[in-house]
């Protein structure tokens, strides 16, 4: 059987069923809350946020093989393109923009203009250290991981914190090969 | 089947699947994907997370693949949405079986009709 054709992330989203946007937003933005209430400590919370997004992730990762028909990217190139413009889309029903290569084509920026996390969200002042989305970059590192890269995804940009966008940082750390661990010889 | 029958049976098939790999002449190669034996086919999916999926039947069935890809699809929804069932573990959710044996139900149908 021919491989079935990749979808585009306008596609997958418009097929899979979705909730009201202000329904999650004020859902995370509960969650973020409680999770300031409990831990206390700003940097706690950005921990906890990247763990649950990593969790997410790892899972996440399988409905989007499934549901985008994508097949092995060639490259990190590639896997940039795809999580900014099928990724991103399907899931969060905004595209982001790839820039900011370094030279050995190991790390990416991912730009976003629109973010539909954030849409009531003011940051206070005793907030001010604080990741709000940090659950995305949890999500990214998750996915990667579940298809061999090891990655860390940090933030740059954070229009809470007053810049004009959302920059994410994608940094390829190594990609551990699929072979299985067997030790033939030893 | 009984579990032990399904865990022995795809505790076999994974290592078959990796032998096949590295005895393949051709590099990249995926592993096994069809199995023909005297009284039965295997399918075999493997999605690119590593999970396999396999399906076993009558020789000479048609669109094993299309409804291995189903299977996935199910198993995205249904196991890993479910917040209870701890990855990499036997699977034991309702809605997936359910919803499993409806999609075998539709694909006996349609084959029927042909």
């Amino acid at each position: 059987m021919a491989p079935l054709a990749p979808k585009t992330g306008d596609a997958v989203f418009a097929s899979i069923d979705r909730v009201n946007a202000e329904l999650f937003t004020l859902t995370y933005g509960a969650m973020v809350r409680q999770l300031l209430t409990d831990l206390e400590e700003v940097d706690e919370v950005n921990k906890q946020l990247d763990q649950m997004g990593y969790n997410i992730g790892i899972r996440l990762i399988d409905e989007f093989l499934a549901k985008s028909n994508v097949s092995r990217c060639v490259d990190f190139k590639e896997t940039a393109d795809v999580i900014a413009k099928v990724g991103f889309k399907m899931f969060l029903g905004v595209a982001a923009a790839v820039t900011n290569w370094d030279a050995e084509g190991t790390s990416f920026s991912l730009v976003l203009e629109d973010n539909p996390l954030v849409d009531f969200v003011e940051l206070p002042d005793t907030c001010q250290g604080l990741h709000y989305c940090n659950i995305l970059s949890g999500v990214i590192r998750g996915a990667l991981e579940m298809v061999s890269m090891k990655t860390e995804v940090t933030w740059v940009r954070d229009m809470l914190h007053g810049d004009d966008a959302y920059e994410l940082r994608v940094k390829l750390l190594k990609q551990v090969p699929e072979e299985y661990p067997y030790k033939d010889d030893e | 089947m009984d579990t032990n029958d399904s865990l022995r049976l795809a505790s076999l098939w994974h290592s078959m699947h990796a032998i096949s790999q590295q005895l393949s002449p051709t590099t990249g190669c995926a592993g096994i994907e069809l199995l023909q034996a005297d009284t039965f086919d295997l399918h075999c999916f493997q999605s690119l997370t590593g999970t396999k999926f396999f399906v076993v039947c009558e020789l000479g069935t048609l669109h094993m693949e299309a409804l291995l890809k189903v299977i996935y699809e199910l198993y995205t929804d249904y196991v890993l949405k479910n917040p209870f069932y701890e990855i990499e573990m036997p699977i034991r959710c309702e809605l997936f079986d359910l919803n499993l044996s409806q999609a075998i139900q539709k694909d006996r149908i349609a084959l029927l009709g042909r």
